[in-house]
């Protein structure tokens, strides 16, 4: 077993929040989905308080290596996820964590607290980074807005509360350090980075919502990078993703200080991405500890 | 709808015609069920060098209807106009594909009487919906030239062409054939008729209106862009009378009567 926060997994390997329907996936292939789950703890879609629709169509485009997405953060508000979406979610095999985005303080307290009273829901994660909305972007883009979230939510629950850092901030050290003295529990990085793609024909944006988060093996390399800066910023534990599409590249987050990882984008490649990641980081570490059990005698 | 194995499999290419304008593509998967509904659809991609072209292009996989399912074997139908379909296109018997699949709602059971309309690369869904119904169900097909029209072979019977440019069948669009076909059935009166429908957006508009204005039934299967095609991404919306809605999970196939003017694109 392993454990993030208090938490026991059965591994370290997470989704990330906003790439995988656990719920659709289920219809899709039945309970096949449960019986070979491809995560160790299922980290739900980004809640807000109201119903949100979406940035309008189109929302994707492909990049070389990777996808630029403006979804814009489509959920049935609080309520819907709480009555319709929470007792299907609670079906899954593993520990459930609930990502949240609030545009104000009053809207994050009712969201936490009502997140946090269900026993289905281990922790909480608050989407301070999301580039398609705008508020969310000024949220986690600055340490001092980050650490007064922060601690107006930290006294409402137990739970352990993950601050999701955005890599379109200054300096996200700084932010994660906020986080931390603020009382959360662990970071997790990085979101998506504003990006942008024009149409071949107009030269007008593509994308309905005009910008978008570019993930992907694209991003990897900066988020190995800033997983790597904000593990020794922080004593707190950091989950680290993008672009995370093997277990080769899982094992080196791990080896940057990341405590546990998240798969995103390949999912979309493979809807089984998560546990063939987790089977061979499994591999890895075995062949390690025989070479390094070697390496002493 | 047919529930998909969990997570992608490898399965051989068995053949890849030339069909005029058109790529076929036979794939042996020993590891799917063998009873997919018409008008679901797999994600695609190559085994090798899936990501290798030009622009370091594609990445993610493609989704298709699948033309036909016999005896362990899909049948695609593709054109070659972008990286993706590219690479598909150029693929040889025995290189592997992956493949997730079946995915999303096909085409509905129903006691109506059917009219099968396709336009170009839109025909594939209804061959595999043709052969579910019977080779007397009428089949109206629009096409851009002779070249494009070659796909028509694959039908029982003789389907109704119309082209563009006019080199085979009628100069005309295919909503005209449906016009006709509509009056003739509403002369001689009897069963409800029922469109079923896959083609370019302009085509799927074209009929969606024709059908309300003539409260005709019809079921459309339409194309978004798709990113995984199980629902994670939240990115092939199409706007819908409720709503946007994801085309993979509660589509691609969807009663005309839930779109909006101009939803299906124009």
């Amino acid at each position: 077993m392993f454990e993030l926060c208090g938490v026991e997994l059965r591994g370290p390997v997470l989704n990330g929040s906003g790439t995988y329907d656990a719920i659709a996936a289920r219809r899709v292939f039945g309970d096949e989905l449960l019986e070979r789950f491809p995560f160790d703890c299922f980290v739900s879609k980004t809640i807000t308080l109201a119903p949100r629709q979406g940035n309008p169509p189109p929302r994707l485009w492909e990049t070389p290596a990777g996808l630029i997405n403006s979804i814009g953060l489509p959920n049935k508000g609080l309520e819907g996820f709480l009555a319709e979406d929470l007792p299907k979610l609670a079906e899954l095999p593993v520990p459930l964590c609930v990502s949240v985005m609030g545009f104000d303080h009053e809207e994050l307290k009712k969201l936490v607290s009502e997140a946090a009273a269900r026993e289905e829901v281990s922790l909480i994660e608050l989407n301070f980074s999301c580039p398609n909305v705008e508020t969310g972007l000024i949220m986690g883009a600055d340490p001092t807005e980050t650490a007064a979230a922060v601690t107006v939510l930290r006294p409402l629950t137990d739970k352990p509360l993950i601050v999701k850092l955005t890599p379109n901030a200054t300096e996200p050290d700084a932010v994660a350090r906020a986080a931390e003295e603020a009382g959360a529990d662990a970071v997790s990085l990085i979101n998506t980075l504003k990006g942008m793609a024009l149409h071949p024909q107009t030269n007008e944006p593509w994308l309905g919502g005009t910008t978008g988060g570019v993930s992907g093996p694209a991003v990897r390399a900066i988020a190995l990078q800033q997983v790597h800066s904000v593990a020794k910023a922080v004593r707190i534990p950091a989950i680290g993703m993008g672009g995370i599409a093997s277990g080769r590249d899982a094992a080196d987050f791990l080896s940057a200080g990341a405590t546990a990882i998240a798969v995103g984008t390949e999912s979309f490649r493979d809807p089984a991405a998560g546990a063939r990641i987790s089977t061979e980081l499994k591999t890895l570490s075995r062949k390690v500890r025989e070479f390094s059990s070697g390496a002493v005698r | 709808m047919t529930l998909a194995p969990f997570g992608r499999r490898l399965a051989p290419l068995a053949e890849n015609r030339r069909i005029g304008a058109y790529q076929l593509l036979v794939v042996e998967d020993r590891d799917g069920p063998g009873d997919p509904q018409p008008g679901q659809f797999y994600m695609l991609a190559s085994e090798e060098r899936w990501g290798a072209g030009e622009g370091e292009r594609p990445y993610l996989p493609r989704a298709f209807s699948f033309a036909r399912a016999r005896e362990g074997r899909l049948w695609f139908l593709l054109e070659d106009i972008g990286p993706g379909t590219h690479r598909l296109a150029e693929l040889e018997p025995g290189e592997g594909l992956w493949l997730t699949g079946p995915l999303g709602i096909g085409f509905e059971a129903s006691a109506d009487q059917p009219i099968l309309v396709g336009g170009g690369i839109g025909t594939a869904p209804l061959l595999c919906l043709q052969d579910q119904l019977g080779p007397d169900a009428p089949v109206l097909l629009g096409f851009r030239s002779a070249e494009h029209a070659q796909a028509a072979e694959l039908f029982a019977g003789e389907p109704q062409i119309a082209t563009d440019d006019g080199s085979i069948g009628r100069h005309a669009l295919v909503t005209e054939l449906l016009n006709e076909e509509l009056d003739r059935r509403s002369a001689v009166g009897g069963r409800r008729s029922r469109v079923y429908a896959c083609g370019p957006p302009p085509m799927l508009e074209a009929v969606r209106a024709l059908c309300g204005e003539r409260e005709v039934a019809a079921e459309l299967a339409l194309e978004s862009g798709m990113a995984c095609g199980f629902g994670a991404c939240f990115g092939c919306v199409v706007p819908t009378k409720d709503g946007y809605i994801r085309l993979c999970v509660d589509g691609p196939v969807l009663q005309a009567q839930d779109l909006v003017p101009g939803g299906v694109g124009d």
